[in-house]
């Protein structure tokens, strides 16, 4: 056990603890399935380090890409797909032009 | 410098952390829909486990390269579990929100406290009973129920 791989593996555990952390308190529902598969993805990762690279393949192919997948889908059948609120449309060149909120 | 601490009480914290904040978000939330996405996470946590039951710091991943002589390898047989549940996994997740589809269908919304309401209603409806009073009611307000006629004679009640 090197030194170097216990703090890969630390970091890690925080990707994954505060990706869990972020989909409960997110209120954007497309945010919060973008979290929620951060976390079969880290998880992919640590399994390659606890040596268990058939479980890691699964993981990253299953749990990370077909679950965040039907998720997606679900979300658009729900009709819960909204990138933004009505009221935040704004990008990095154009801002809000309502009036009532000056940069 | 080297922190103090071993490899597996890192990995023990974040599977437990895992399976608790997804716990968590399955009691917690108000939203349907999140509960479905706090359920995957306690499912992971859970995997997490399994995998660390069969982990050997010093062991080599479960392939047979030569015959003979070979060195310590990790457990493969959790590892083949997991490669199951996480496969069924994925299985639950559809199904979960497939069922999501159909409540929003029904019931126009996937607020908890609201489906929990019109389901309530409906059921009432179709049995053409009055609606059961809420039991978060305080007590005085829920009407007492009502004596058979059996025991009002034994009671001394009415003539």
């Amino acid at each position: 056990m090197t030194e170097i791989e216990l703090w890969i593996v630390m970091l890690l555990a925080l990707m994954v603890l505060s990706a869990a952390v972020m989909v409960l308190l997110v209120k954007n529902h497309v945010a919060a399935v973008a979290a929620a598969s951060v976390v079969p993805l880290g998880l992919a990762l640590l399994f390659v380090l606890m040596r268990a690279p058939d479980v890691a393949m699964t993981e990253a192919a299953v749990g990370a890409g077909l679950s965040s997948l039907i998720l997606a889908l679900a979300l658009r059948r729900l009709g819960l797909w909204q990138i933004d609120g009505v009221k935040t449309r704004t990008n990095l060149i154009k801002t809000q032009s309502e009036g009532h909120r000056n940069a | 410098m080297m922190p103090d601490i071993s490899l597996e009480l890192i990995l023990y914290t974040t599977a437990l952390g895992l399976i608790s904040i997804g716990l968590a978000g399955v009691v917690l939330s108000r939203h349907l829909f999140r509960m479905v996405l706090a359920l995957g996470i306690a499912e992971a946590g859970a995997n997490l486990m399994l995998v660390l039951a069969g982990y050997r710091w010093d062991a080599v991943a479960p392939i047979l390269t030569t015959l003979g002589e070979h060195p310590p390898m990790v457990d493969p047989v959790p590892q083949a579990m997991v490669l199951t549940a996480i496969v069924i996994g994925v299985g639950i997740q559809a199904l979960a929100v497939s069922i999501l589809i159909r409540i929003r269908q029904r019931y126009g919304t996937l607020d908890r406290s609201q489906v929990v309401e019109r389901m309530d209603a409906e059921i009432a409806d179709t049995a053409s009973i009055p609606r059961d009073v809420s039991q978060e009611s305080p007590l005085g307000e829920r009407p007492l129920p009502s004596i058979p006629d059996s025991t009002v004679e034994i009671r001394g009640g009415h003539s």
